[in-house]
């Protein structure tokens, strides 16, 4: 492992000031359960590790009237832990209990999993599908992305150099909605997701006529993909098989996958469109306000 | 334990109990040790003034080297040595007996430290010593390699086509007949077996199927690097410490290639970390002792997880083609099967042990098999459980449920109908001793899994059987009588898989002892006689026969002893369960004679050796259910069990976990495992995380049936059962998946993608899958 140097500021400024100029030696480091290893196996050599998780902004975990603010360092078991998310935001909390295990879960957190804009990673698509929006802070101050348009290509982002991302901003849910995440992996544990789907939607009070939906995909394109035109095509259609497998069909034309490792082009094609059906139907009885079993790896 | 609960797991039970403690579960000797961490692998090895060292690889698949030139890495602050090939003495094109199998030891050598060209990537280049591993890996990446690079080939019948690329210039196809090809080639050997007439065995059938199969490079998935630290001392002498199948080959290969005489090494074995064939042939510990012999320091060397699936032996990918012919009662008239097997960079793949397996569980009238061993642009493959039955099984086992499918007739009866039995000629001519196939079958036609109706959707069942060889080879121990009546024993088997507790039991069984009164070590190259690899079944069969010869050994002395103490005549004195007596009602336990030893003439030492025994092989039949997913192809295992000939189980708990083990193996083999190529020859998942090994949420609780059919050359009649239970499985669950789903698979892994495929396939062409 190369020689790097490691600064802990306390303070957003101080961060950026430590980012400005740096062109990139210079690495965030929240959890670390991807930087670390990376650094390890040579495949990124920064010259300086900022550890961003002693700075207050990225450490908030916070429900109001106004939305759901996550700090951009806040762990996965927080967050899994939190009831209200759990209830409210549960593609999220779907998404952080699949993350590695219980130590990997207790370091890494979403605002990491985002900022590594890997195609697979699984906290994306749930964001997707709740609305997130990303809260940046630079040397020219402060700006807003929605998270759909956060990762520009594998590995790559619209952050700029000595920019951070602080917090993740939800809107707050609305009644009668419910929302899932799943993924498809090979073995029941210890996988990166072949596909993944994240969704939510919003059931009419009469929890039979979807409002609204969204879904997020995950591993079939070069970036995590917002499968938007499939999310309005539910919207006024009644919450039944048949509208979920129209939408299901739209999302996987969406898809743009590669053959790789992981999975063929065939089979993510395919399972796109298997995953959305299951994980909207997911969706739509958490809206119900039934429980939902998720058995390991389906 | 998972064993289906029948009283101590064996023919006996509490009354008709033949043993005193062959067939119980002691606690194992080296237990504690493990369980508490306090065990030494090779990653512990610490000394005095220690160097750490890195390897520096070939990020080429195929490349000839033009210069290698190590003056910036020599120039790093800290770097105590820098050695490549040029250090490593030219061993000639030799062929050297490694105890299991024999090799090349130029190819060896080229393998160890590449020469003129690097075959695979990762192939091993040059390695640098230095005060600590940051700065050897530093170093090393600054030693500058220049390449000619060279198109590589990575399939196996492609690399048998006359305009393929060619790997190694000295390699010509040798046939069994004796016959050398004349020009440069991938095709090393050509092996043929041909037993009655073929032809006619053919035209007598009454249904004849023929299929092609492929299947995926797999490694062995030890969790254990490889490890080697070494010392070259300044008298000459070397020391290795390492974490080793075999110590002795790990001495004798050092010796070959460091033309240096084996009485000037010494090898220690430290506890290992999982083997499975993989850790027979060296890799690193050539490397570390030249880089200590260069620093005048002992030099650790490590390799990380990337290397051990790019640069150590797994076992080959393979294309076989499998013919079987059935009279209208279905019975097998005639077989036939072409194995082509991907050897890695230098010719040795186990085709020729997969050309002997691929028929073995059955008695055929009429057949010929062909196999070759071909060099492809991946990592010299070695021996993993069972080397190349596996392969093999998968395509006859999936051939003959397809002929039991299409006759209609019942997988079981019909392999009790075929198996092979005692005087059964193989068709590569071996004649079988009393084996036990028909009661594996059997077993598994009488167990509760069997009987149990498999019902719901997407759920299917599968049988398969297999067979392994057991070998003999040379194995020594010696036993010390202690004065407070237990026993020290030393044995040269390092303990992979439970050894040291079913070898101090059949020592302990022969001198009427407790097996906890028996203390095994297992000792290095200078502590105890020759022995061979653990490998090959054959540790608790031919190394329990040297246990047991040196008890045989003890109780000859101590008979003497006791009629020395009494003034009697040897004649008149006994050795019965632990008791020693003698005329007139005279009596000592064996606790009460070790007592007087320092007294009466001094220390009491057996010794025992066994040498080239000849076992009868191992035969398992396992039976499976599943569910698939038809819309993702994935594939859940609901129940396994597991019916295997274990002679005379010593430790059933070791049995059934080494079933255990093996069917887990099996699974990820079936399921899973591949090395993922691109075209460059660049392995794409050479990490854990996606060369996907079972987790423990993969696989169900696997039931084992212990079936005893006492080996007649062993004296408790035991048995290898290490390595047969990988055989079955992948034609198990492919035989499960097309119950399930009625798709067949005729590739490894049968991963999601793979499954789905052929669910996809199936549904488009709107019937069944043609053949």
């Amino acid at each position: 492992m190369r020689d790097f140097e490691y600064a802990a500021p306390a303070s957003l400024d101080e961060a950026i000031e430590l980012f400005t100029g740096k062109n990139g030696s210079a690495k965030a480091l929240a959890g670390g359960t991807d930087l670390i290893d990376h650094v390890r196996t040579g495949r990124l050599s920064p010259d300086l590790i900022v550890d961003i998780k002693k700075i207050s902004e990225l450490n908030i975990l916070e429900n109001s009237s106004s939305g759901f603010r996550l700090g951009a360092a806040v762990s996965c078991n927080r967050i899994y832990r939190d009831e209200t998310i759990v209830s409210e935001y549960s593609a999220l909390a779907d998404s952080c209990r699949i993350i590695g295990g219980v130590q990997i879960q207790s370091r890494a957190s979403v605002g990491g999993n985002l900022c590594n804009s890997g195609p697979a990673a699984d906290t994306t698509p749930a964001l997707i599908a709740l609305e997130a929006t990303c809260v940046i802070a630079g040397p020219n101050g402060t700006r807003e992305v929605a998270v759909e348009d956060f990762c520009t290509a594998p590995g790559q982002n619209v952050l700029q150099s000595g920019e951070i991302l602080v917090e993740l901003k939800f809107p707050p849910r609305q009644e009668n909605s419910g929302s899932h995440y799943r993924r498809f992996i090979p073995r029941y544990e210890m996988d990166i997701a072949v596909v993944g789907v994240g969704a939510s939607v919003v059931l009419d009070s009469d929890r039979e006529t979807i409002v609204s939906a969204r879904i997020g995909l995950g591993a079939v394109a070069p970036t995590p993909l917002f499968a938007e035109s499939a999310g309005d095509l539910l919207a006024g259609m009644p919450a039944n098989d048949d509208s979920i497998a129209q939408a299901a069909l739209e999302a996987q034309a969406a898809a743009k996958p590669i053959d790789d490792m992981r999975g063929t082009k065939e089979f993510r094609v395919h399972v796109t469109r298997v995953l959305t059906e299951r994980v909207l139907k997911a969706a739509v009885a958490r809206a119900k306000g039934e429980s939902v079993e998720v058995a390991i790896g389906h | 334990m998972a064993t289906i609960d029948k009283p101590d797991a064996g023919a006996q039970t509490a009354d008709s109990r033949k043993y005193n403690v062959i067939g119980t579960r002691p606690i194992r000797h080296d237990g504690t040790d493990k369980v508490t961490g306090r065990a030494k692998y090779g990653a512990d090895v610490k000394l005095t003034g220690m160097l750490y060292a890195a390897m520096l690889r070939s990020p080429h698949a195929h490349a000839r080297i033009k210069s290698i030139d190590t003056s910036k890495a020599e120039a790093v602050p800290g770097v105590r040595a820098v050695v490549t090939h040029a250090d490593m003495p030219d061993p000639g094109s030799r062929v050297a007996e490694l105890g299991e199998g024999a090799v090349n030891l130029r190819h060896l050598s080229s393998n160890v430290l590449a020469r003129d060209k690097v075959l695979y990537k990762g192939h091993a280049i040059a390695a640098v010593a230095a005060d600590n591993v940051h700065i050897a890996e530093e170093a090393a990446n600054l030693i500058e390699v220049e390449y000619d690079l060279l198109p590589p080939v990575l399939d196996v019948r492609e690399a048998m086509q006359d305009d393929a690329p060619i790997l190694n210039d000295d390699v010509r196809t040798e046939s069994l007949a004796g016959e050398t090809g004349d020009k440069p080639t991938n095709t090393a050997m050509h092996f043929r077996y041909e037993k009655g007439d073929v032809a006619k065995g053919f035209a007598d059938a009454h249904l004849v199927i023929e299929r092609e199969f492929e299947t995926a490079t797999v490694h062995q998935g030890y969790i254990e690097p490889h490890n080697a630290t070494a010392l070259w001392n300044a008298d000459g002498h070397i020391t290795i410490w390492t974490s080793t199948q075999g110590s002795f080959t790990v001495r004798q290969q050092v010796s070959e290639l460091l033309q240096i005489p084996v009485s000037k090494i010494k090898v220690v074995p430290m506890e290992i970390g999982g083997g499975f064939g993989g850790k027979i042939s060296v890799y690193l510990q050539p490397v570390a002792a030249l880089l200590s012999k260069k620093s005048g320091r002992p030099v650790k060397l490590i390799m990380d997880r990337a290397s051990v699936f790019e640069a150590t032996g797994p076992t080959p990918g393979s294309y076989i083609r499998v013919k079987i012919g059935v009279d209208s009662k279905g019975m097998i008239s005639a077989a036939e099967a072409y194995l082509a097997y991907e050897a890695g960079a230098y010719p040795g793949s186990p085709v020729n042990p997969g050309c002997m397996c691929i028929f073995a569980c059955y008695d055929i009238p009429n057949g010929r098999i062909d196999g070759f061993d071909v060099c492809v642009n991946k990592p010299r493959t070695n021996a993993y459980r069972a080397p190349g039955a596996t392969n093999a099984a998968f395509a006859a086992e999936t051939v003959i449920d397809e002929i039991c499918e299409s006759l209609k007739l019942d997988p079981v009866e019909f392999r009790l109908n075929n198996a092979s039995k005692e005087g059964v000629r193989r068709i590569d001519g071996v004649e079988y001793p009393r084996v036990g196939m028909w009661e594996t079958v059997d077993a598994i036609r009488q167990s509760e899994h069997w009987k149990s109706p498999l019902e719901g959707p997407h759920r299917g069942r599968g049988v398969a059987s297999g067979f392994w060889f057991n070998c003999g080879l040379k194995s020594s121990a010696s036993a010390t009588v202690n004065g407070d009546g237990t026993v020290s024993l030393v044995e040269g088997s390092t303990d992979i898989g439970g050894s040291r507790a079913s070898i101090a039991m059949q020592l302990a069984e022969t001198l009427g002892i407790a097996a906890e009164e028996v203390n095994p070590t297992v000792g290095d190259t200078d502590s105890v006689g020759y022995t061979d690899v653990t490998g090959g079944s054959r540790v608790t069969f031919a190394t329990g026969i040297a246990a047991y010869e040196a008890a045989c050994d003890i109780k000859r002395q101590m008979v003497e002893r006791a009629a020395l103490i009494w003034d009697v005549d040897s004649q008149d004195v006994h050795y019965g369960d632990g008791t020693i007596t003698g005329p007139g009602d005279k009596e000592f336990s064996f606790k009460e004679l070790a007592a007087e030893l320092h007294k009466s003439g001094g220390p009491i030492i057996g010794r025992g050796t066994s040498s080239a025994a000849n076992q009868g092989g191992a035969f398992g039949t396992h039976c499976v259910d599943v569910d698939v997913d038809p819309e993702t192809g994935k594939v859940e295992i609901l129940r396994y069990t597991i019916a295997q000939d274990a002679g005379t189980a010593i430790h059933p708990s070791y049995v059934e976990g080494q079933m255990q083990g093996g069917v887990v193996q099996g699974i990820g083999w079936a399921l899973n495992e591949e090395y993922f190529y691109d075209d460059s020859g660049v392995m794409n998942n050479a990490s854990f995380l996606d060369y996907r090994i079972p987790t423990c949420y993969d696989v169900p609780m696997i039931d084992t049936i212990i079936v005893e059919v006492p080996d007649p050359e062993h004296p408790y009649g035991v048995r290898g059962v290490g390595e047969v239970p990988i055989v079955p499985p992948p034609a198990a669950l492919a035989n499960a998946i097309h119950n399930a789903v009625g798709v067949r698979m005729r590739q490894l892994p049968m991963s999601p993608p793979a499954v789905l495929h052929e669910i996809l396939d199936k549904q488009s062409s709107g019937n069944g899958q043609s053949s």
